[in-house]
């Protein structure tokens, strides 16, 4: 009984002295949002649209990250300007549905959508958290900086004629008879 | 019957086949290319290669393309045979040697055949490191995007579009790596089928470019199964919507309808539903001089059943373009006597003649599928291509056929395509067309008979006399006319399964009434023969069936003022009957209401507009014109993307509007008990109930869903309007559902299926997967029932044989013409269609055009009591003299039959120009 009362004592006492020993420490709390939040690059945050190094659209409107994202909060529509790029009409995400897994990135063939190291959306209408193409675009090419989805492409666009992608030879012409 | 063991499993399967139709059949999937259930094989692609082993103790095997072998008795085959595997990976890993980096950006992408192929196949990683072959792309036409780049040289294109479309425009060009696929020279694709080169394409190189521009993914298009409204055959469709519009029309796969193919017309003319100037919300004008102003739905039923109640008696003009739910609400809503079928006269007395000779001349009416089993065809009066092409194109199959009688005798399968073809070389069974202008089938045929339209019928009375002593002669028969139709009715007697055609598109009884005469015969030798007749508009027939005044009737009516208010349903005046007639009977009627889904003239002039669902927005039951009852269901709910919208099914629209003027509380009212109620008014067509399964249908406790499981977007493509997402529309009057939520499976067999998708097929040849045998029919049975069949019975032959035509000094008898493009009321609205459609020109005899000192493109004025039409004029040598030939579809149109006067046009400025 006694040594259980001395035990216990001794026990309260280390507990409050190692408490009393945290005021010393290094601060593992921020004091958000005077302070900022340091990010890694690879954080899942806020979705972009990035360009490519052209300083054109990279989405191609492809709709693969809409089919990808699990909560089906992409929704976008096909365009295709006079140059022959396809390009999205409208894009629009929901992100009071946006669970940021990163999917959408994951599918994305041409670098196009990005997720950054940023989560300060908060909003106190629900309706704000819809973001279009507008809210979305940003001028330059994200963590990708070289690729150029139309170079490998096959389609030809102004400026690209067919058989100058890369690895592509000249078109074929049936009507000659050149070896 | 053959026994053939697949990876040491025994199945029976049927033995003509080859080994990789047998093999699909039984739901194995062997990847294949070149192979197509409607083309036969040819073995180029090398992909459906599977080891085949000589008997039971053969362990080594052989590698064989199972589209090239027999499914013969006791056959050992491996598919998963590793040296196969190996094989079919390399094949396809040189077939995408030179394919583009372009899945993004290619609206084939989510429903290739190539994609399902290289996953299927295993191919996930390029290891070719040298330059791909490209090639320059060509502008086809509004219809058909090029992209040469994808092609991986299957040979499906040209094979389809020369030797089963009978196209002569696309080809092949140069061999191996430096080769093309495409026109001669840069152009619109000529054939009026061009458009299944989508479909039939295994990759992008073909692809739909009235869906380009407002592209979406089949995964995100919402679909339903429904029917082609652009004419009177009844093709099953999937129309695919996406953000309250129609994207895109596929084929829906009937086993004895439309089968794999469309027409163009069917395909691209579904525009009209997304015009910006469709009207949307009620619209009301007190009087026809004031501006509308738009209402909502209670305030414009209130009105419009107050004027109603207010006038002394209102008649209803039904449509033939409206389903028979619509038609019967608005006869429900004026009372029997006072319902018209809103189609002139003249046409709905050649309809009675169509639907008396489909019941009593004893031969059956075969549906598309059995026209191409028969071997001697004779076409009265009908331009096949021009007034129901998808028949036409199973006209040329029934020619093509003699091919695999000579095979046949010969021991050659039939799905040996290249053997089969050079067999038959330009032989074929013989088809006759007796019709005055040049067809696109004259090709295939043993002989056209260039004859106006009454010497067209006493060519008929004329085989009929042949062919039964006991049938009326034509007295003065030429000498000429007479040798052939000894001719036609040798031919037709000596086939197995002759087929008469014929229909109301020069609008002429006496015509039928020589088909008649012509089946009866063969019926009275005893002949397996049938019957087809073709009709002009999606529902004629049923129409036809349901009966009702014809639309003189109610002009006359409303402008002696025996009736003041008029209830029209979905049909546009104007284009029947001359507009003078029109506007003295609309202007006499004090009330007009008018339910359309398009602007049209009618709808200008009405007091009181209702906006009517298009095809893509409502359910209802049409019957082709071999007499099939089809249900088409809704695609998509209007107002879930525009919340401003009051569009709603013609027969909603009427039921609330007599519920209204009977003062009635409105309850709402579902498509199955319309259908009942029109089943039970209508004993005809008592059958319709039974077209499709009822509301209440459900596989596994499911209804059937309209969106694919990897439907995308549905928290976002809203979110604009509204962040908060309603509920999906619930849909009362289907057993489909306005979500991904709901069955769409292959394994529980099912008649409605509104898109084709199974595990790792994504294209159009998921279809496969639903059918009981490669091409065969769907497994629930094909939908639809057949509503007109012959009655037995001793059948009197029709005695009134007209005169022989005897052109007149300075007048001309006018032909009305068939259009494809843009001779029909509604896909004329659509802009491809308008863009494709050849320019409007009258058809003038060589001669007579001398005669008027006019050449090619000069404009003539046409003028008869009708009204006057200026158009170009084309010359064709073969045409009868005394005879014009007027495209269908213009405004003012004459009437066919009538004489006019033609004669050149003073200026060269545009005159009083038809609507093109």
């Amino acid at each position: 009984m006694l040594m259980k009362v001395i035990e216990g004592t001794v026990s309260q006492l280390r507990t409050l002295g190692m408490i009393f020993m945290h005021s010393f420490r290094k601060r593992e709390t921020l004091s958000y949002p005077e302070e900022p939040v340091p990010l890694p690059p690879r954080y899942r945050g806020r979705i972009v649209l990035t360009r490519d190094p052209d300083g054109e659209e990279r989405c191609v409107a492809c709709n693969l990250c809409a089919v990808a994202c699990p909560v089906a909060c992409i929704s976008l529509q096909k365009g295709e300007r006079e140059d022959g790029r396809w390009y999205p009409e409208f894009f629009r995400i929901n992100f009071s549905r946006c669970i940021y897994c990163g999917m959408c990135e994951e599918a994305c063939p041409t670098s196009a959508i990005q997720l950054t190291p940023d989560f300060e959306m908060s909003e106190y209408r629900r309706q704000e958290l819809v973001y279009e193409k507008d809210d979305l675009l940003i001028s330059g090419p994200g963590k990708d900086h070289d690729y150029h989805f139309y170079k490998v492409a096959g389609l030809a666009i102004a400026g690209k004629d067919k058989g100058q992608a890369q690895d592509e030879a000249e078109p074929i012409d049936v009507k000659t008879l050149l070896p | 019957m053959a026994t053939i063991h697949v990876d040491g499993q025994r199945y029976d399967v049927d033995g003509a086949d080859n080994l990789l139709d047998a093999c699909l059949s039984l739901g194995l999937d062997v990847p294949y290319f070149c192979w197509h259930p409607a083309l036969g094989s040819v073995g180029a692609c090398r992909q459906c290669a599977v080891k085949q082993y000589q008997d039971e103790d053969d362990t080594r095997g052989a590698l064989v393309m199972a589209c090239m072998t027999p499914a013969a008795d006791g056959t050992r085959i491996s598919i998963d045979d590793d040296e196969a595997r190996e094989f079919r990976a390399s094949v396809i890993e040189w077939l995408m040697i030179n394919h583009p980096h372009d899945c993004p950006v290619c609206e084939e992408g989510g429903h290739c055949h190539l994609q399902d192929m290289t996953v299927m196949t295993g191919h996930d990683r390029r290891r070719y490191r040298f330059r791909k072959r490209t090639h320059r792309n060509q502008d086809l036409g509004p219809f058909i995007a090029h992209e040469m780049n994808r092609c991986i040289t299957c040979y499906r294109c040209v094979r389809f579009y020369r030797d089963y479309a009978g196209g002569e425009d696309l080809g092949a060009f140069g061999a191996n790596d430096n080769i093309y696929f495409g026109r001669h020279r840069e152009g619109v694709l000529e054939s009026p089928f061009a458009g299944n080169l989508t479909e039939v394409c295994p990759t992008g190189v073909f692809t739909d470019q009235t869906h380009s521009a407002r592209y979406t993914r089949k995964w995100d298009l919402q679909f339903a199964p429904s029917l082609c409204h652009q004419c009177a055959v009844g093709c099953n469709i999937s129309p695919g919507e996406r953000y309250g519009e129609l994207r895109r029309i596929e084929n829906r796969y009937h086993g004895e309808v439309n089968r794999f193919f469309l027409c163009d017309r069917g395909r691209f003319g579904y525009g009209y539903v997304n015009r910006d100037d469709r009207p949307r919300r009620p619209e009301w004008r007190s009087d026809r001089d004031d501006a509308c102003v738009t209402l909502e739905v209670d305030a414009a039923l209130d009105r419009g059943a107050d004027r109603l109640r207010s006038a002394r008696r209102v008649i209803g003009i039904g449509s033939p373009r409206a389903s028979l739910e619509s038609n019967h609400q608005l006869r429900a809503l004026v009372g029997n006597d006072a319902f018209s079928t809103g189609i002139a006269a003249a046409e709905q007395r050649c309809l009675a003649v169509m639907q008396a000779l489909n019941h009593g001349c004893g031969l059956p009416t075969p549906t598309p599928r059995e026209v191409e089993r028969h071997d001697a065809v004779f076409i009265l009066g009908e331009d096949l291509i021009a007034s129901a092409a998808r028949i036409g194109l199973a006209v040329r199959q029934a020619a093509q056929a003699r091919r695999e009688t000579l095979a046949a005798e010969r021991d050659i399968p039939y799905w040996n395509d290249a053997a089969v073809r050079t067999l038959g070389q330009d032989r074929y069974h013989p088809v006759f067309i007796a019709y005055p202008t040049a067809t696109d089938l004259d090709d295939v045929t043993a002989a056209r008979f260039a004859l106006a339209p009454d010497d067209i019928a006493r060519l008929g009375f004329a085989v009929a006399h042949e062919i039964d002593d006991n049938a009326p002669a034509v007295a003065g028969l030429e000498p000429a006319m007479g040798e052939a139709a000894r001719d036609i009715a040798a031919r037709l007697l000596a086939a197995e399964r002759p087929l008469v055609i014929s229909g109301g598109s020069l609008g002429s009884e006496a015509i039928l009434e020589a088909a008649g005469n012509v089946a009866r015969a063969m019926a009275r030798r005893a002949r397996r023969g049938g019957l087809l007749l073709v009709r002009r508009e999606a529902n004629s027939t049923g129409l036809a069936m349901l009966g009702g005044e014809p639309l003189e009737w109610a002009l006359d009516e409303l402008a002696s003022r025996r009736a003041d208010a008029v209830v029209i349903l979905e049909n546009d005046l104007f284009q029947r009957l001359p507009a003078a007639r029109i506007e003295a009977a609309l202007d006499a009627a004090e009330t007009v209401v008018v339910l359309d889904h398009q602007r049209t003239a009618t709808w200008e002039r009405a007091h009181l507009g209702l906006p009517a669902a298009s095809f893509a927005e409502a359910d209802g039951t049409l019957v082709s014109l071999e007499g099939r009852a089809q249900r088409f269901f809704q695609v998509f709910d209007p107002a879930y993307h525009r919340p401003e919208t009051r569009i709603r099914e013609s027969w909603r629209w009427l039921h609330a509007l007599r519920a209204d003027l009977l003062r009635h509380e409105v309850a709402d009212i579902a498509l199955d008990a319309v259908t009942r109620d029109c089943a039970r008014a209508c004993p005809a067509l008592g059958a319709i109930v039974d077209a499709a399964p009822g509301a209440d249908y459900r596989v596994h406790g499911l209804k059937l869903a309209r969106e694919p499981h990897r439907y995308s977007g549905r928290t976002a493509m809203r979110a604009h309007l509204d962040v908060s997402e309603p509920r999906v529309p619930q849909d009362p009057d289907s057993p489909f559902t306005f979500s991904m939520e709901g069955y769409n499976g292959f394994d529980r067999p099912r008649e409605e299926v509104a898109f084709a998708w199974a595990p790792g097929w994504n294209s159009p040849q998921a279809w496969n997967k639903f059918t009981d045998e490669v091409g065969g029919h769907l497994r629930a049975g094909d939908p639809g029932v057949r509503l007109l069949a012959p009655r037995p019975g001793a059948y009197a032959y029709a005695t009134s044989i007209p005169e022989g035509f005897r052109g007149r000094e300075d007048e001309w008898q006018v032909m009305m013409l068939p259009r494809l493009f843009g001779g029909d009321e509604t896909s004329s609205r659509a802009a491809p269609i308008l863009a494709r459609a050849t320019p409007a020109t009258l058809v003038l005899a060589t001669g007579d055009a001398t005669r008027l000192g006019v050449s090619d493109g000069d404009r003539l004025v046409l003028a008869s009591h009708t009204g006057s039409l200026t158009l170009p004029v084309r010359r064709e040598a073969t045409l009868p003299l005394g005879v014009v030939g007027v495209p269908a579809g213009l405004a003012p149109a004459p009437v066919a039959g009538e004489w006019a006067r033609l004669a050149a046009a003073r200026t060269e400025g545009p005159g009083e120009e038809g609507r093109p």
